[in-house]
């Protein structure tokens, strides 16, 4: 396995080498060099900012392609909440359910029913077990990465249990393991609104390995999609969850966990790097479970979906209330247990300067000095997205000082003075009538 | 870690301004970022970023502005505030969880639960505090990694 898989790359054809992305990486991981954006690997968090902002669409999330399900015989689409908001209220969820079937899945198995099974496990899970206050929802791994990279004071906040994807995968493949069916026949696939998610399959984090076995792209299934449920008329019901868990597609989705007056829904990358600061500093109180989402809206937010977010938002809102039920009990075969990581998420180091700290400070007293000689304009021309950065990248040997505009103009400036300087010196054996 | 370092540790101050809710928080974030990018633990950061921000609005709410000096070496965080202020008369009274004299408004804000001097000391390995009536307090903390 390579050490870092991103679902978040750039294409660099269509790249003009412009500054958008720089400023919205949230992890600072993107840099201009020889006019093309380049992305650090082991700072990206994939959640999708990039993709979003760039004016020439030179950011992609790789997801797989639909051929893929005929790898097995018997192909899974277990669609994200998030889907069903794609599509006008008079489109049933047992539609848009059939329309899949109709695209070639042996079966549909929805991830809103994996996250009223996260639902309850979460519950039991906080009744036996202790961790530290506030905790923070792992539902999104773009903002586990992010609290990875940025706030490793806080990886021991982080619920270590499944994602709601994680547990229907799991679940559906149990299922089907028990009706007789060759389980390595089955391959399960992710219908997704999210970038981060593929890389969350590729290399999981609190697990091994992913039941997941492929990713497709909501966007890129839109249109099959639509077309099969035009020709449906009357459908068999597929849908089985509730409310409750299709709100999991919009911020506020785990809300039911605690009570409200200790509990924090926050989307959109920046606004949940806001909280986890305070939170660091004990800013804010008695804040008991903090749900952040890396996308505006929350995943109906996603960079792979294709309508407008608030749209789908309002529309899963109104799915969510027409179909109310309490959270389902346990079904006795499955042990709440198994949704629980195996495997403990570390912090990463990626942001120290030195592995020596004594390196290290000298370092940041170096970065410090630069840092206060540039213009402090931000303006992101030298590739980096802040004049602190760049200051960051010369100490680091990856940039040098003229990378910045304002230096370079200064030592034309200085060298051209020079010039002049130098041109008006004459060799002593001139003499004073022949200089004019 | 290696506490005989040979090397000066390294310093910086921040001006601490009264009343100034909009930039009260700065100076703790920026000092956690740097303890971030020095290497120093998750643990070490969090107990930090704690004392600045307490030490940091005490004197935003308490005193008429002030300094917070941090020397960073990699065995340990000395923080040092120092303010202008009306003082503490009774330093146990003040240390009391729970003890405030935080007006109406300030609680308004989410502040005075009186846990501020207690939760410094908490995270602080040593913790020092002086106090003049109408002249002004220093608290300097130092945090071990
Ligand atoms: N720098 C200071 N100057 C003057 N008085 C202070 C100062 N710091 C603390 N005090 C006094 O000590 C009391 C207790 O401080 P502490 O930080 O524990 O609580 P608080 O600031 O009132 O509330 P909280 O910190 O929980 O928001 C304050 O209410 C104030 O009377
Ligand atoms: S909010 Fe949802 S769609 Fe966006 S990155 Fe997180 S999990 Fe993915
Ligand atoms: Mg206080």
């Amino acid at each position: 396995m390579k050490p870092y898989f991103h679902s978040v790359t750039l294409d660099k054809e269509k790249c003009l080498g412009c500054t958008n992305c720089i400023k919205r990486c949230p992890t600072e991981a993107i840099r201009v060099r020889d006019g093309k954006a380049r992305i650090m690997d082991e700072r990206c968090i994939d959640c999708g900012e990039c993709i979003r902002i760039c004016p020439q669409h030179a950011k992609l999330a790789i997801t797989d392609s639909f051929e893929r399900i005929k790898e097995y015989r018997y192909p899974v689409a277990i669609p994200a909440p998030t889907l069903y908001g794609q599509f006008p209220s008079h489109v049933s969820i047992d539609k848009i359910m059939n329309g899949l079937l109709q695209l070639g899945f042996a079966r549909v198995w929805e991830v809103a029913r994996g996250a009223e099974i996260i639902s309850q496990v979460t519950r039991l899970f906080l009744e036996k077990n202790d961790i530290p206050k506030p905790i923070l929802s792992s539902a999104c791994p773009a903002v586990v990465r992010l609290i990875r990279v940025r706030y490793p004071e806080l990886v021991d906040n982080i619920l270590p249990l499944d994602s709601p994807m994680e547990a229907a995968a799991y679940l559906v493949k149990k299922e089907m393991k028990k009706e007789g069916y060759p389980i390595s026949d089955v391959g399960v696939f992710f219908i997704s609104p999210c970038a981060a998610k593929v890389t969350s399959v590729k290399t999981p984090l609190g697990k091994e390995d992913s039941n997941v076995d492929g990713v497709i792209s909501i966007a890129d299934i839109y249109g099959p999609l639509l077309s099969a449920i035009k020709k449906l008329e009357e459908v068999p019901t597929l849908q089985k969850a509730s409310g409750s868990g299709i709100s999991w597609a919009v911020s506020g989705g785990e809300a039911h966990l605690v009570d409200k007056e200790h509990y924090l829904a926050v989307d959109g990358i920046a606004n949940v790097a806001r909280v986890l600061e305070d939170i660091v500093m004990g800013k804010l109180k008695n804040i008991e479970f903090i749900e952040g989402l890396a996308c505006v809206g929350g995943c109906v937010g996603g960079p792979l979906t294709v309508e407008n977010p608030f749209m789908a938002k309002a529309r899963i809102d109104a799915r969510a209330q027409k179909y109310p039920g309490s959270l389902p009990e346990l079904s006795p075969d499955i042990e709440w247990e198994d949704f629980i990581w195996t495997k403990r998420v570390k912090p990463t180091s990626i942001l120290k300067l030195d592995e020596d700290m004594n390196l290290a400070i000298q370092k940041m007293e170096s970065i410090d000095i630069i840092h206060k000689s540039l213009p402090g304009l931000d303006c992101g021309a030298c590739g980096a997205p802040r004049c602190r950065v760049l200051a960051e990248d010369i100490v680091q040997g990856q940039a040098d000082q003229i990378d910045c505009i304002f230096k370079l103009r200064e030592k034309i400036t200085e060298l051209a003075e020079d010039m002049v300087e130098l041109s008006s010196k004459l060799p002593p054996s001139f003499s004073e009538r022949e200089k004019k | 870690m290696d506490t005989n370092n040979v090397n000066e540790p390294m310093k910086m101050q921040f001006d601490i301004a009264h009343d100034d809710f909009i930039r009260a928080g700065e100076a703790s974030s920026k000092i956690k970022k740097m303890l971030l990018q020095l290497g120093f633990s998750g643990r070490v950061i969090r107990k930090v970023a704690i004392a600045t921000y307490e030490v940091e609005m005490n004197i935003v709410i308490h005193s008429w502005g002030g300094t917070l000096d941090v020397e960073i070496d990699p065995g340990s965080i000395t923080i040092i505030a120092r303010d202008r202020g009306p003082g503490i008369p009774n330093i146990d009274e003040a240390m009391q969880e729970g003890f405030s004299t935080a007006p109406e408004k300030i609680r308004e804000m989410g502040f005075g639960a009186g846990m501020g001097l207690p939760n410094m000391k908490s995270c602080a390995d040593e913790f020092f505090i002086d106090s003049v009536v109408n002249k002004g307090t220093t608290i300097k903390m130092i945090i071990n990694s």
